[in-house]
């Protein structure tokens, strides 16, 4: 399991684009860089380990649909963020952390132990007379009635194995 | 990296420290500093970088400290369980 580590190159691109697409939808990446490249790199070693990015800072399973609630952006990031003001690695924060009015400290875990986790259910309960399914992103709650998830939360950028039947 | 070791240190007759980290974290690597700019002896294990058995050794001693699976997690004297990156605590513990 101890592949090389990715180049620095790699890790301050995807930093990059990461701040880029948060930029874009309201989300903030840490500015300390070093910091950032940092939680990127062990993003990268991840995805080279399991094929997806799990939270470097979490002991991920390698089963995938164990771990989906792991990867980045976590199901997690945006409750840290009102509540600490940072996502639990570190990687993303508030806009008063980023502006530096306030520090970045130890985020407690939230996610809950393995004997509680729920998976998301991925077929809709079609309780009532609605004409189309409606799916809820778990990243950013984002919600959109249509047939089928979309391919990429158009908010957070979540993939669509991300999103639960709402409704 | 060395998934399991341990670091000497320079404290003579100091405490029993145990690092329970991730490689790929970025707070762990700021625990270890920590730990080795105090000199302390402990020991290591990079979880994400053990496998099979010798995981499963490793969290079912995390399960007896019933502190969850969070990282880094340091233990001193057996006792004294610091989980996340708290470096006041991890100097108050290792000081006394």
């Amino acid at each position: 399991m101890n592949a090389g580590l990715p180049s620095a190159a790699d890790a301050e691109a995807l930093r990059t684009r990461l701040d880029q697409e948060g930029e874009s939808a309201g989300y903030y990446l840490n500015p300390d860089l070093e910091f950032a490249r940092s939680l990127t790199s062990g993003l990268l070693v991840n995805e080279g380990r399991y094929g997806y990015r799990a939270c470097p800072c979490r002991l991920a399973s390698g089963d995938a649909a164990r771990d989906r609630d792991t990867v980045c952006p976590c199901d997690y990031r945006d409750a840290d963020l009102l509540a600490w003001g940072s996502c639990f690695c570190g990687l993303y924060v508030s806009a008063e952390i980023r502006e530096g009015k306030t520090s970045l400290a130890s985020v407690p875990e939230r996610r809950p132990p393995a004997a509680e986790r729920t998976m998301a259910p991925n077929a809709p309960r079609l309780g009532r007379a609605l004409c189309l399914p409606v799916w809820r992103c778990r990243v950013c709650g984002y919600l959109c009635a249509r047939q089928h998830p979309p391919a990429a939360c158009p908010i957070c950028k979540a993939t669509s194995d991300r999103f639960e039947a709402f409704a | 990296m060395e998934a399991i070791g341990r670091v000497p240190g320079r404290v003579v007759g100091s405490h029993r420290t145990k690092f329970y980290g991730l490689s790929t974290c970025v707070w762990c690597r700021k625990a270890r500093q920590l730990l080795e700019e105090l000199g302390a002896e402990f020991d290591f294990v990079y979880v994400d970088l053990v496998e099979g058995e010798d995981r499963e050794a490793v969290l079912a001693e995390l399960a007896r400290l019933g502190r969850g699976e969070t990282f880094p997690t340091v233990v001193i004297d057996g006792a004294d369980c610091i989980v996340g990156f708290k470096p006041d605590e991890i100097r108050r513990a290792l000081a006394s």
